[in-house]
């Protein structure tokens, strides 16, 4: 698999310099989107479920990188190797039953943190919904699995290492779940290749989208 | 002063090829094959509405072994596509294969890494079925003119003829590319 890093911020939802962008987002612009530690009040009930995590959890300064609320949500940026305990403390103490799975997304600008890992969190007893987000380099793409503490996380970690490449330690079993089991690569990282083949009509050749594009 | 002539009334002469082509098309048993939006389609061809019974084939058997049409229904990814080939290889010959849809027939939208760019890859095709998804309508009409082909199938040496005769014009064929049409 060719690998290419051509995907900085700028116009069109491909990269797209020409007309060869059809997806009609040619006009898009993006923005930057590292945003620091939000101020605090955060607003609704985010400032009473961080002053609880400070309590219950002494290491609170140390483990939690950035404190983020955006659009309506808490998103807790912790280091790595500060998660499963973290995870045990939400879920015991602040009765976190709920881990809804593992997004994976990646930023393949941001140096050192180009994979990241995201776990929407659900407390029924108190109706309140956290994020807590993890990011590691793509050359140690390792996060510890949250399996031990959330068991309903098996299979979506399966899901974030097949298309993301995050590898989660200690966890049960884990192999690829969508893609065969002896594919090479992973499919959702931006600098993964469309593929696809040239389509024939009569009298033309129309190539991929991946070579229409200027992401190839 | 044909054979015709000398037989008792009610007896009709055939040759063993219509015979057997009419006692084929008339009991075609579908597997399930249903991967995407096609196969809710397909199954509302199998329900009262458009009633698929009343060719005789509204039951989809589960088990390959007692069918012998395969209707492809939805996109094919790469993952699954050894287990379609498992099905069709375990299939009783005589069989056929209706690959439903765009994606079925040729990969459709799905132009990426994920898809099988159409289930010929894998599976001979007798009937391609464009639409996306097709109406039960389409698959019906599918369907009654791939009984018309095999009702006309003809058996051993004279098949093997036919099959060699196609394979030859479809090696001599012009590609698709370079078919001008109305561009020339």
């Amino acid at each position: 698999m060719k690998r290419e890093k051509n995907l900085s911020a700028g116009h069109g939802a491909f990269g797209s310099a020409d007309t060869g962008d059809t997806s009609g987002y040619g006009g898009l612009v993006r923005t930057s989107t590292s945003w620091g530690s939000s101020e605090r009040p955060f607003g609704s009930y985010f400032d009473e479920v961080v002053d609880d995590l400070e309590r219950a959890y002494p290491d609170f300064a140390d483990a939690i990188e950035q404190v983020v609320v955006y659009r309506g949500e808490l998103t807790l940026h912790i280091k790595r190797e500060k998660l499963v305990e973290v995870a045990l403390i939400l879920r015991n103490k602040l009765l976190f039953e709920v881990c809804l799975g593992v997004s994976g997304v990646h930023y393949p600008t941001q140096t050192d943190r180009q994979l990241h890992a995201v776990y929407p969190l659900l407390s029924m007893t108190h109706n309140r919904r956290i994020r807590l987000e993890v990011s590691v380099s793509e050359a140690d793409p390792h996060i510890p699995s949250l399996v031990e503490v959330w068991g309903g996380n098996n299979w979506n970690e399966r899901e974030t290492f097949d298309m993301f490449g995050i590898i989660f330690d200690s966890h049960p079993g884990l192999t690829r779940i969508l893609m065969p089991d002896d594919w090479r690569g992973h499919p959702q990282r931006k600098d993964y290749p469309l593929g696809g083949i040239p389509v024939e009509y009569k009298g033309a050749t129309i190539p991929p989208p991946n070579d229409r594009r200027s992401y190839r | 002063m044909g054979l015709e002539e000398k037989l008792p009334s009610g007896v009709v002469l055939t040759s063993v090829e219509k015979l057997a082509g009419y006692m084929r098309k008339n009991s075609l048993w579908p597997a399930t094959f249903g991967l995407a939006c096609c196969a809710i389609e397909m199954m509302a061809a199998g329900g009262g509405r458009y009633d698929l019974a009343r060719f005789g084939m509204e039951v989809f058997r589960a088990s390959p072994r007692q069918a012998d049409l395969m209707i492809v229904a939805g996109r094919v990814s790469n993952k699954m596509a050894p287990v379609l080939r498992q099905i069709y290889d375990q299939m009783a010959a005589p069989k056929w294969v209706i690959a439903m849809g765009a994606c079925a027939s040729s990969g459709g939208m799905f132009n990426n890494y994920a898809i099988v760019q159409g289930v010929d890859h894998i599976v001979p095709v007798d009937i391609y079925l464009p639409g996306c998804p097709p109406r039960p309508e389409m698959l019906m009409d599918a369907i009654l003119k791939l009984h018309a082909q095999i009702s006309d199938e003809k058996l051993g040496p004279n098949r093997q003829k036919i099959i060699q005769e196609v394979e030859a014009a479809a090696m001599a064929a012009k590609p698709t590319h370079q078919l001008k049409g109305l561009l020339a």
